[in-house]
């Protein structure tokens, strides 16, 4: 499924979290992704924390019109009030990424209020020197020093019905997954795991899949086309996916 | 002109966008006149059963869409919440229904090895329907459609039935009884599926 990233309403993509590249309009994008029998959009916006403000709800109740299939918001949320607001306006699933680390509590209300199923959390991970991974919040400008597999497992006692899982150090890289942190956490947890930074190719998607992912999200590989970056709104053609994910022995 | 009604719950912008996209004309509306002159009508709902049927009461909506569907017989597609207003009861709530279809609403119940099952059941899933039918022409033979709903609807009569889904068991996903056409799925977030299946109530008759 498309992640696509949200930068004061605008479309953006980064690369390790860092310089977003203006991609276009959302709404042109979901026009596009309509087309492509994608089954579920993830949207971020990536500066509502850091700037501390509410959630884009005009934009969201856009996205939400304009989506052909179900959504899940994250960014910039803070109180089961918004959520509640996000829910009204069509949205399907919220992500909640820093306040979770913040104030665990929260998801445990929130799963209380809205039910698990509609709870995502977002863990975005990074290897230190040392080569251990630690969470990061804040588009990844604030280590929490927090063990992964100890965060997901306690976020699923919390109430988290998935966890959106994101290596830092492969975000925008389009060199494939971080196989063996996909593998850690979901080894440690039984809620579904969707697996984001590094998508390159179908082979990527089919190599978290066998990792221990139950989705696979991507970025750059769905707004950008050839080694040059051009920026081109596209989605893999559900023939191309089966054939590779049969040809995995994936089913 | 399709009338989608609107209760004043959840957002109804995708159903409009998605019959727009198939150049079908549609217009959001709770008025008196609109629905009067509908040549067939859309009724979604998200929420509860009570708030839905409170709603419609309190707009002076269940007489009217009683002698547009049940007299003047014009297509009515509901959908999600929609489909379970149809029927004379919910256990969801103690007001009573439109009571349209000789049917009611009932939580999802699971034992044994189902039992962790979670409710709401949310997501893609196969809808099987059990005969030729207009709303279901032209799709796969099992076509897939996203879902999110904790109670569905348990019909008495078995010729009222579409299509099923299984969650544990199961359930009724799709009714066709005359004029009167259900989901429980929600064709406006299933994509080109749930496209075929709009674009199919539109044509209908």
């Amino acid at each position: 499924m498309p992640c696509l990233l949200l930068r004061n309403n605008r479309l953006v993509k980064t690369v390790q979290f860092n310089n977003p590249d203006y991609i276009g309009d959302p709404v042109n994008a979901i026009k596009i992704y309509n087309e492509k029998e994608v089954d579920e959009l993830i949207f971020l916006d990536i500066s509502a924390t850091t700037e501390q403000r509410s959630p884009p709800f005009k934009m969201i109740s856009e996205i939400s019109n304009e989506c052909f299939m179900p959504v899940t918001y994250g960014g910039g949320i803070r109180t089961l009030e918004d959520m509640k607001k996000i829910f009204s306006l069509g949205i399907e699933k919220i992500s909640i990424n820093n306040y979770s680390v913040e104030k665990p509590e929260f998801i445990k209300m929130a799963a209380e209020q809205f039910g698990s199923q509609s709870i995502v959390v977002s863990v975005d991970v990074k290897k230190n020197l040392f080569g251990n991974y630690k969470v990061w919040t804040h588009s990844a400008t604030k280590n929490t020093n927090l063990d992964p597999v100890n965060h997901a497992k306690i976020m699923e006692d919390l109430g988290a019905g998935e966890i959106l899982l994101t290596s830092v150090d492969r975000e925008g890289t389009m060199k494939g997954y971080d196989l063996d942190l996909i593998k850690l956490i979901t080894e440690n947890i039984s809620i579904p795991l969707i697996a984001c930074g590094g998508a390159g190719s179908v082979q990527h998607f089919a190599d978290a899949v066998k990792a221990g992912a139950s989705a696979v999200a991507s970025g750059s590989m769905v707004v950008y086309q050839g080694k040059n970056r051009g920026v081109l709104i596209n989605f893999p053609l559900q023939e191309e996916i089966k054939r590779i994910f049969d040809s995995n022995n994936i089913y | 002109m399709i009338v989608i009604v609107n209760i004043g719950m959840g957002n109804l912008g995708s159903i409009a966008n998605m019959l727009e996209k198939i150049k079908v004309k549609s217009i959001i509306s709770s008025d008196v006149n609109d629905i009067l002159k509908a040549e067939k009508i859309i009724l979604p709902g998200v929420g509860s059963f009570d708030n839905a049927m409170k709603n419609l009461t309190d707009m002076n909506l269940v007489p009217l869409l009683n002698e547009r569907v049940l007299k003047d017989k014009i297509p009515i597609l509901g959908i999600c919440l929609g489909i379970q207003l149809f029927t004379r009861q919910s256990e969801e709530g103690i007001l009573p229904g439109l009571g349209w279809i000789d049917a009611a609403t009932a939580r999802f119940r699971f034992d044994g090895e189902n039992a962790k099952l979670k409710v709401p059941h949310m997501g893609w899933n196969t809808v099987k329907p059990k005969h030729d039918s207009s709303l279901f022409s032209g799709l796969l033979q099992e076509p897939r459609f996203y879902f999110v709903h904790s109670y569905h609807i348990v019909c008495n009569n078995d010729q009222d039935v579409l299509a099923t889904t299984h969650y544990g068991y199961d359930f009724v996903s799709s009714i066709e009884s005359g004029n009167i056409y259900g989901t429980q799925f929600h064709p406006e977030k299933s994509h080109r599926f749930g496209m075929k299946v709009l674009k199919n109530f539109a044509e209908i008759g």
